[in-house]
């Protein structure tokens, strides 16, 4: 590890202005992936600048323009956001994403902010005797001629298979949710959806964020269509592993027909994988398994797969199917 | 400089910037209790409770924890209720009575792991397996084993540590 200053600044503001008037500064937060990164080379930073201490950690709930949001500070340890109550019973599919990450010790660490801007799990991109376009721009892809079972299915580009590791921002892009970005010319607000970014020739850019942009809250909007959600997760072994592939899902229904619906898929490509081709055709028409199939495969209709990670197409159709069958079945109990 | 309350004892160190919080306490502070095992947060050997929440130290910067109270799993040891001295911990007696380790390398991250998850049971956190989120969760065997699922035991004494937990747990929920 090179040598490193480590700065612990009182506010957001200061901590943002840190940042950004380096060239090479990071924040560090929950550290469950920098301080890996840092002992593996994968990164490299001169300066850390610490916002864990950040007081960024309560969750309320407020008013937005739209209705009642819960608005969860970025430093909030994914493990209390998991269990507050709020949360379990109007957003289930969030809470539900939460308990399916890491372990129980890294979700008393990880925080909101910090599970957002994780970094992918791609075994290239932690190797560095291998080549890596994120790790290392212009240096080539070995994940495309090489083990190429976790690879992305949608939205690749020639330059990087890489998928997006959070179950969180599944969730949260299921819910419509909101960040809350303070930057050098102050603070804005990105959807969930926009803050991801496909690879293109930039796959060393995850977000679309710019130097010294720091999270410093969530919104969650408390709508009746979040009431209905929930997380599956697909993966190798029955818990402690990133996801193979994932669902988000939440389901409006007025007797049998889709009155709203969303879907979110995870282990699928660069970002959170928000599948809005897929809801357009299940709205108001019947919930049947038959419609959610059709449904899933309209949106992997440009899936692209190889022989190793084909079987990502059927499984997470299939999951969805799984999802929605369920929220309908729970809303007819 | 920064201070440490570890098992009850302030301690002060000097750290380097890179240094983490498990080699802080190893290496600099001699409590060996905490284990270093993948070093990369996949194993939960180097567990302990921090703030009162069982926390790995070999994913967190020792800076960066500063005014942190540390109990490992040999200041368990006289934490039990109503324990003195060098009385073992319920979850530690536990762990003897049912055999639950085989080398004892992983055993120390265990039991603390332990201990911080029957205090999430108590206080009713939901897990992955649980099934009504906004009910209060038992402890099954299914919820043990998710909720002990960040703890590795490379000699596959898992048998033994679920029956252990499993005895802890109905003494705290009992």
């Amino acid at each position: 590890m090179r040598e490193l200053a480590y700065l612990r600044p009182d506010d957001a503001a200061a901590a943002v202005a840190a940042v950004a008037d380096h060239p090479n500064a990071m924040f560090l937060a929950g550290g469950t992936n920098l301080v890996d990164h840092l002992k593996l080379g994968v990164t490299a930073p001169e300066l850390l600048v610490d916002v864990r201490g950040l007081p960024h950690d309560d969750i309320v709930e407020h008013d937005g323009p739209d209705g009642p949001v819960l608005c969860v500070g970025a430093a909030v340890r994914n493990s209390d956001l998991a269990a507050h109550p709020l949360l379990r019973s109007r957003v289930p599919a969030v809470s539900r994403a939460l308990l399916a990450g890491a372990s129980p010790q890294i979700r008393h660490q990880a925080t909101t902010g910090g599970n957002l801007l994780q970094r992918t799990r791609c075994v290239y991109f932690q190797d560095l005797s291998t080549p890596c376009n994120k790790r290392e721009p212009g240096a080539g892809c070995s994940a495309l001629e090489g083990y190429g079972r976790y690879n992305a299915v949608l939205g690749a580009s020639d330059d990087c298979v890489a998928v997006h590791p959070s179950d969180l921002a599944v969730a949260l892009a299921a819910v419509d949710a909101v960040v809350v970005v303070l930057g050098v010319d102050g603070e804005r607000r990105i959807p969930l959806v926009d803050l991801h970014r496909l690879p293109g020739d930039r796959p060393d850019l995850d977000t679309t964020l710019a130097r010294g942009d720091l999270v410093t809250s969530v919104e969650i909007p408390l709508t009746d269509l979040a009431r209905r959600s929930t997380y599956v997760k697909a993966r190798d072994r029955a818990s402690y592993a990133f996801a193979l592939v994932s669902v988000a899902g939440a389901l409006d229904l007025d007797g049998d027909t889709v009155r709203d619906v969303r879907i979110a898929w995870g282990g699928i490509a660069h970002k959170p994988w928000r599948a809005t081709r897929a809801e357009d055709a299940l709205r108001g028409g019947p919930l049947t398994e038959e419609r959610v199939r059709e449904a899933a495969e309209a949106e992997l209709a440009d899936a692209r797969t190889t022989e190793q990670n084909a079987w990502k197409v059927p499984m997470v159709r299939n999951a969805t199917v799984q999802v929605l069958t369920a929220l309908a079945e729970e809303a007819h109990r | 400089m920064i201070k440490l309350t570890i098992d009850g004892t302030e301690r002060e160190v000097s750290v380097d910037t890179r240094t983490t919080l498990l080699d802080a306490l190893r290496e600099r502070l001699d409590v060996t209790s905490p284990k270093k095992g993948c070093d990369h947060g996949q194993c939960g050997s180097c567990t302990v409770l921090l703030d009162g929440r069982r926390h790995l130290t070999c994913l967190a910067l020792a800076v960066s924890y500063d005014g942190s109270d540390i109990v490992t799993a040999d200041g368990l040891a006289g934490a039990g209720d109503g324990a003195e001295g060098d009385d073992l911990h319920p979850v530690q007696e536990a762990f003897l009575a049912h055999d639950g380790y085989q080398c004892g390398y992983c055993t120390p991250g265990q039991v603390c792991s332990a201990v911080g998850m029957l205090d999430e049971l108590k206080e009713g956190h939901p897990s992955h397996v649980t099934e009504d989120l906004e009910g209060s969760p038992e402890p099954t065997d299914e919820e043990l084993r998710e909720r002990m699922s960040g703890n590795l035991c490379r000699c596959g004494a898992y048998v033994g540590i679920l029956d252990a937990v499993r005895e802890a747990a109905g003494e705290v929920t009992a």
